[in-house]
């Protein structure tokens, strides 16, 4: 490390920036990006062009550098050059030359192996060049965008190799998904980060929390007086969340098999959104308070036994169908996947929050590939009105109201109503009310990505995942996981691409509720 | 997506309350057409323009990107017209993809004249939709009109370094802004000039030097002394400086400040080489010694810091020039914003040239 000419005051005033109201954009400090597994497919189609949006609107530090960490053997330039093909392909918007030209000309690239000593030493090199040139302390962001199994590996080389703290700089690490492959995995990779860094110094990833949608549910429960008497178990009669995919595995068979649909979206993506829909309103919007009242709906949910297991679980596997007008291969015809391969595509759970609000009131998840389209919505159905003096004859009858949060394609909220059918006799049909956000706001929602980096680079974490977070999703799905590929698991049911899913996922459902349609 | 489409409904001699239930009938047409056509409900914006430059709003309205307000209201004015006539414009964005929405956006352009004026109010109430924010935008003057208008509006946008001479139009920004929230296009083109400034002294070993400034001085093209002014008023207002008089000869203006602990110089330079309207560059020096030094150039601002032991030190932020339609797009979308710099800004400028 090198003393920095300009030095630091010893009394630092911490005094609030008066020049920061108003701004919309904070400012976010000096910052290091070191990303491992540099030349990725996360890196290109996602954290590169992100770099670039935020470059392009002005919103990346004052003082900004990018170092490329891979195996490759490769030169600065042609790193480069990379990081510039990739921004041109899959950037959001066409780059303007004269931003790119600025943003590439602050990337350097360091090849080798993770667990290679040099690599580490030639990266403190770098940062170290950075920081006298700059001729002050640079904040330092760790990107891990690698396979998981390397993360362990990342981290104590970064804490052997005293990068991992800065006297007079803020040191983060950005961890991304999947965080551990069971709960005993999530809990070795906890222990072992947080042996070298703080808790506060750590971010790990779930993109979900970056969509501007999932943010928005806290905006919706918490900005409107209107839902939060009816947030509870005596006027909310089940919770379903669904996410939805029409596409197949696609190219990412190898990683898809060894994880299937439980883990690769129910740990993490749909029990946040399970989180948001039950937490209790945080005393304030900062990232612990947050995160303590989605650690305390996790903790609610009661951890599922062998015995429970196949009555609140489900999971299948897509055959050949039909989707898009078009005849479409089976999961075991595509490519990359074993001819033999039991790993699920489809996964649905039956779960309970064992607390004071929601004590009795089903929460049931799914989530698949090749189903009938996209969709990702949460739908809250309310009780029934408790006596009915409408007729129900000649029409589609009086149903309980429903509130369906769209999260995507078309953002949006709906509530199910009943209305008269006009005419002479009272007869009562289900109308909806519908709000799209896209028809009320002018801004175009950033890419997860964008908003994510920006956080971790000011350190703001109300957006990323606590290690107690983790575990608690981990200690609901682990045992699932394990029951599955247990002997007991009994055969893996199939459905038909481009269906709503397996029949048997009907088997989770109370005799009162019924899946909406995908 | 394919292109827009539009459905369109025009008369003579109509009325408002016919102009209204076109829009009415023109909007369930649409949605009959393709149910995926939904309205979109964000603002409403007024603008009242003369009639031989409608054509020239229209351009500038066209390149504001996605910042469209949801529904225009074009108020032309031709003081000797007699007839009010009207034509109404209802715009799909395109034929949406399957699982997709369209939004529909609505223009309205009726045409006025001078006798139209008494009841205005009468004529543009019924055709804005309820309970949404309304804009209020006239770049060709008319106060009279403005000023009868902001009854039905919660902001008005205006463009300060359009007014010849910057002391009228700070003057006007500051009543305006006692009535409704001024969206003003000088002081958003001067936000990335503030956010690179706050985020130069936001390190906590910075701040301190914020008490310590003797010195700014702000290069801005000819015609927008305004913007170089409200530079100056925000980091008055911000970092509680006393302001004195700005003297000069319309090239160059000085003037000095106190702050709690010295006196600040002034100093704002006309930079005639600056091809478009807003800020060329600004300089802060501190008491340490340190001196910040910003300056527009290609793909970003060129940044120069000069720490207290007199080293130098350059480098680029990068970002992306909005040009002046971008400015006009933000100008829109921040009407839905509340930025509470802008008043004590704008009236401390006005209070340096009173």
């Amino acid at each position: 490390m090198v003393a920095i000419a300009t030095g630091v005051p010893a009394d630092p005033t911490e005094a609030e920036n008066p020049l920061t109201a108003g701004l919309e954009r904070l400012p976010v400090g000096p910052t290091t990006l070191v990303i491992f597994g540099a030349t990725g497919d996360l890196a290109r189609r996602k954290l590169l062009p992100a770099l670039y949006n935020l470059a392009h609107d002005g919103a990346l530090p004052q003082r900004f550098h990018l170092i490329g960490v891979s195996r490759k053997e490769k030169a600065h330039e042609d790193y480069r050059a990379e990081c510039e093909e990739a921004i041109r392909r899959f950037s959001r918007r066409a780059p303007d030359a004269d931003v790119l030209k600025g943003l590439l000309e602050n990337v350097k690239y360091v090849p080798g192996t993770f667990d290679n000593e040099s690599v580490y030493a030639k990266l403190g090199e770098l940062l170290d060049g950075f920081e006298k040139k700059a001729g002050e302390p640079l904040n330092r962001a760790f990107y891990l965008s690698t396979s998981p199994s390397f993360f362990p590996t990342i981290v104590e080389a970064l804490g052997s190799s005293k990068l991992a703290h800065h006297e007079h700089a803020e040191v983060r690490v950005i961890i991304e998904k999947p965080f551990g492959t069971t709960l005993q995995e999530a809990r070795e990779l906890n222990r072992r980060v947080l042996s070298i860094f703080d808790e506060t110094q750590v971010f790990r990833i779930d993109h979900y929390l970056g969509k501007e949608t999932v943010q928005n549910m806290m905006a919706f429960r918490f900005a409107n007086g209107m839902f939060e008497p009816l947030w509870n178990r005596n006027y909310i009669d089940s919770v379903q969340i669904t996410a939805a995919e029409d596409l197949g595995v696609g190219t990412r068979a190898g990683y898809y098999d060894s994880a299937g649909a439980l883990r690769d979206l129910i740990q993490n993506h749909m029990l946040q959104l399970l989180c948001h829909v039950a937490m209790e309103p945080p005393v304030s919007f900062t990232a612990e308070e947050v995160r303590n009242e989605k650690v305390k709906v996790l903790q609610s949910i009661p951890q599922p036994t062998p015995a429970e297991i196949p009555e609140m679980a489900v999971r299948a596997q897509y055959a050949a169908g039909h989707a898009g007008g078009e005849d479409v291969p089976g999961y075991l015809q595509e490519e990359g996947v074993p001819e033999d391969s039991t790993t699920e595509t489809y996964a649905a759970l039956r779960l309970e929050v064992d607390n004071w609000r929601w004590a009795g009131v089903p929460f049931y998840l799914r989530t698949g590939k090749r189903l009938a389209r996209k969709i990702t919505e949460i739908a809250v159905t309310l009780k029934p009105v408790p006596h009915l003096a409408f007729s129900q004859d000649g029409s589609l009858g009086v149903r309980p109201n429903q509130l369906v949060l769209t999260l995507q394609p078309n953002e949006g909220v709906s509530l199910r109503l009943g209305a008269k059918i006009p005419g002479t006799r009272m007869i009562i049909r289900p109308v909806n009310m519908e709000f799209l956000y896209g028809t009320a706001f002018l801004s175009q929602s950033p890419e997860a990505y964008e908003r994510l980096i920006t956080d971790a680079m000011r350190g703001d974490a109300t957006l990323f995942t606590r290690n107690d977070e983790v575990e608690a999703q981990w200690r609901i799905c682990d045992p699932i996981v394990k029951y599955w590929r247990g002997a007991k698991a009994g055969p893996l049911p199939q459905y038909p691409a481009g269906s709503q899913g397996p029949q048997e996922a009907a088997g989770l459902l109370r005799d009162s509720d019924q899946w909406r349609a995908i | 997506m394919a292109a827009t489409s539009d459905a369109v409904w025009s008369a003579h001699g109509t009325a408002p309350d016919e102009i209204e239930a076109a829009l009415r009938q023109l909007l369930v047409e649409r949605h009959a057409e393709n149910d995926k056509f939904v309205p979109a409900r964000v603002l409403n914006m007024i603008a009242f323009v003369d009639r031989q430059w409608t054509g020239e709003i229209a351009n500038r309205l066209s390149g504001v990107g996605r910042y469209h307000a949801s529904r225009l209201l074009v108020l032309a004015y031709e003081p000797r017209r007699e007839r009010l006539d009207a034509r109404v414009t209802i715009a799909a964005e395109g034929d949406p993809d399957a699982g997709e929405l369209a939004l529909l956006r609505e223009t309205v352009v009726v045409e006025i004249g001078k006798h139209h004026l008494d009841d205005l109010l009468t004529i543009a109430d019924p055709l804005v939709v309820t309970d949404l924010p309304t804009l209020l935008w006239s770049p060709h003057g008319h106060e009279d009109v403005v000023q009868e208008l902001l009854a039905l509006c919660q902001a008005v946008l205006v463009d300060s370094v359009d007014e010849p001479v910057a002391r009228e139009a700070l003057e006007r920004a500051c009543l305006l802004s006692d009535r409704a929230y001024v969206v003003d296009l000088a002081w958003l083109r001067s936000t990335p000039w503030r956010e690179r400034v706050a985020g130069a002294f936001d390190a906590p070993w910075l701040r301190g030097e914020l008490p310590g400034i003797t010195g700014v001085s702000v290069r801005h093209h000819p015609d927008s002394t305004v913007a170089a002014l409200l530079l100056i008023g925000w980091l008055a207002s911000r970092l509680r400086w006393t302001v004195g008089p700005l003297e000069g000869d319309g090239v160059t203006m000085t003037g000095r400040a106190r702050s709690e602990r010295q006196d600040v110089a002034l100093r704002l330079q006309a930079a005639p080489e600056l091809q478009v309207r807003g800020l060329e560059g600004v300089t802060i020096d501190t008491a340490s010694g340190r001196c910040l030094r910003l300056d527009r150039g290609r793909g970003g601002l060129r940044a120069s810091s000069r720490d207290a032991a007199g080293k130098t030190r350059e480098w680029t932020i990068p970002g992306a020039s909005r040009g002046e339609a971008g400015i006009l797009g933000e100008g829109i979308r921040q009407a839905l914003l509340r930025d509470a710099t802008y008043v004590p800004a704008v009236k401390t400028a006005y209070s340096m040239l009173s």
